[in-house]
């Protein structure tokens, strides 16, 4: 990958010029999928862009407070898009990004889980604990599902990846990966840890202002980056079918939280545990016997 | 900014009237106009359509909705996160008990109305108001809030 073609994926598609209307796109179509569901109208499709520029425009209350919290969601942000630019559209990547994609990922929940605790409110505590919890628990089946496609295909690079694992590993691997998506995401049935209400705003409940803007903004290029990455696993390539499958993911998602009402937090790590766990285990028997020439 | 100035602010007035979020506050109230604000969220009257949506976060909201005659347990609670909304912000007094007191008034449990303890902008009368109603304040506070030139 030269570094002028690592520039356009971060700043062109699939990155900042694509992925952030997209990710504002994604999180007001889930809401009106929800919404229709429900009998109601809903948002209109450019509510994540108002919502954005609100926040932009409101001055944060003074208080003496680490430099950490407008820190930590730069970070995120910054994470985030760094593993959609890692994201096999463009023909190419290098050795062992997949590594790093998984690491970039990871980097805007872990931020999450900092500002909760960083932001030492009671409510933003608790939900940095349900965030670590089903962190560790989501990570299990979403890593043992990315191993198995790796072993399969033989390669640590996401193209590669995408591209050749047979289907008997990538099927189950699939599954594995859309019951951690909305875990990852934070939808019902497993909003545990934002729990909007119930402990008012989870770990984001100190963030006011530009800060929790760039939250939002975080939140919505993850949207982008687990589609993106479900839709590069399911059919590899790029341009329009990447776009479209991305966008199919929003009503799957959206039909699930409709459904669904929050469970609690011992019931969604059983759920991961079991079935996602399940299907994980599944597609890296696949890979080992494909590999060791049995199947 | 320059050229851009007016078109930046034009804009912010766009995304504050399309994106109103609000923090409920009960200061004692009867859950009667409690239920009717959240029946504006139900299908039949369904505000997210005008981008309104119910925050659980003081620091994330836009208006403050108070209702309930403000009793002495509450007054503390209420004065503190009236001052954690970022500006601009908008309060808005729902029903008749953070008006006037209602049939609490004089009554030594109370330290309202609410006029007394945070500035309010805008009074939804009723015991309780009908959920018409409340979209109605709701959308005039929304008037008010981008009148607000605070902090572009």
């Amino acid at each position: 990958m030269t570094p002028t073609r690592l520039l356009l994926a971060l700043l062109v598609f699939p990155g900042v010029l694509y992925a952030v209307p997209m990710g504002w796109l994604m999180q007001a179509s889930e809401r009106k999928v929800v919404a229709r569901l429900q009998g109601r109208i809903g948002p209109p499709l450019t509510q994540g862009f108002y919502d954005f520029v609100k926040l932009l425009a409101k001055a944060p209350v003074p208080r003496a407070e680490p430099f950490l919290l407008t820190l930590l969601p730069l970070l995120a942000v910054g994470a985030t898009l760094g593993a959609l630019a890692l994201l096999p559209v463009w023909t190419g990547g290098f050795t062992g990004d997949l590594i790093l994609f998984v690491g970039l990922l990871e980097l805007a929940p872990l931020c999450a889980v900092l500002a909760g605790f960083a932001s030492r409110s009671v409510y933003g505590e608790v939900g940095a604990v349900r965030e670590a919890v089903l962190g560790i628990s989501v990570n299990v089946p979403f890593l043992a599902a990315l191993l198995a496609l790796a072993t399969a295909s033989g390669s640590l690079q996401l193209a590669q990846v995408a591209g050749g694992a047979p289907w008997l590993v990538r099927g189950p691997a699939l599954a594995a990966l859309l019951c951690c998506l909305p875990v990852k995401l934070r939808l019902n049935p497993f909003s545990v840890a934002n729990a909007e209400q119930e402990i008012l705003a989870g770990p984001l409940t100190e963030f006011d202002g530009p800060r929790l803007a760039l939250w939002e903004l975080a939140h919505g290029l993850e949207w982008v980056v687990l589609a993106g990455l479900v839709a590069s696993l399911a059919v590899p390539g790029r341009g329009v079918a990447f776009v479209l499958v991305s966008l199919a993911v929003v009503p799957l998602l959206g039909t699930l939280a409709a459904a669904t009402a929050r469970l609690k937090i011992n019931q969604a790590a059983r759920f991961l545990w079991t079935w996602a766990a399940l299907a994980a285990a599944a597609s890296v028997f696949a890979a080992l016997a494909i590999r060791h020439g049995r199947l | 900014m320059g050229v851009l100035e007016p078109l930046v602010l034009r804009l912010v007035d766009r995304a504050r009237r399309k994106s109103a979020w609000l923090f409920h506050f009960n200061a004692g109230a009867c859950n009667g106009c409690d239920i009717e604000l959240v029946a504006c969220l139900t299908p039949r009257y369904d505000v997210e359509q005008l981008g309104i949506r119910l925050e659980g976060s003081p620091r994330h909201a836009d208006i403050l909705c108070v209702t309930g005659p403000v009793t002495r347990t509450t007054r503390e609670a209420l004065a503190t996160i009236h001052a954690q909304i970022p500006d601009p912000k908008v309060v808005v007094a729902i029903g008749s008990c953070p008006a006037s007191g209602n049939v609490f008034a004089g009554s030594p449990m109370i330290d309202g109305p609410l006029d007394r303890i945070v500035p309010v902008d805008l009074y939804i009368p009723g015991c309780p108001p009908r959920p018409g109603a409340v979209v109605q304040g709701i959308a005039e506070a929304i008037e008010l809030l981008v009148a607000r030139k605070e902090a572009v």
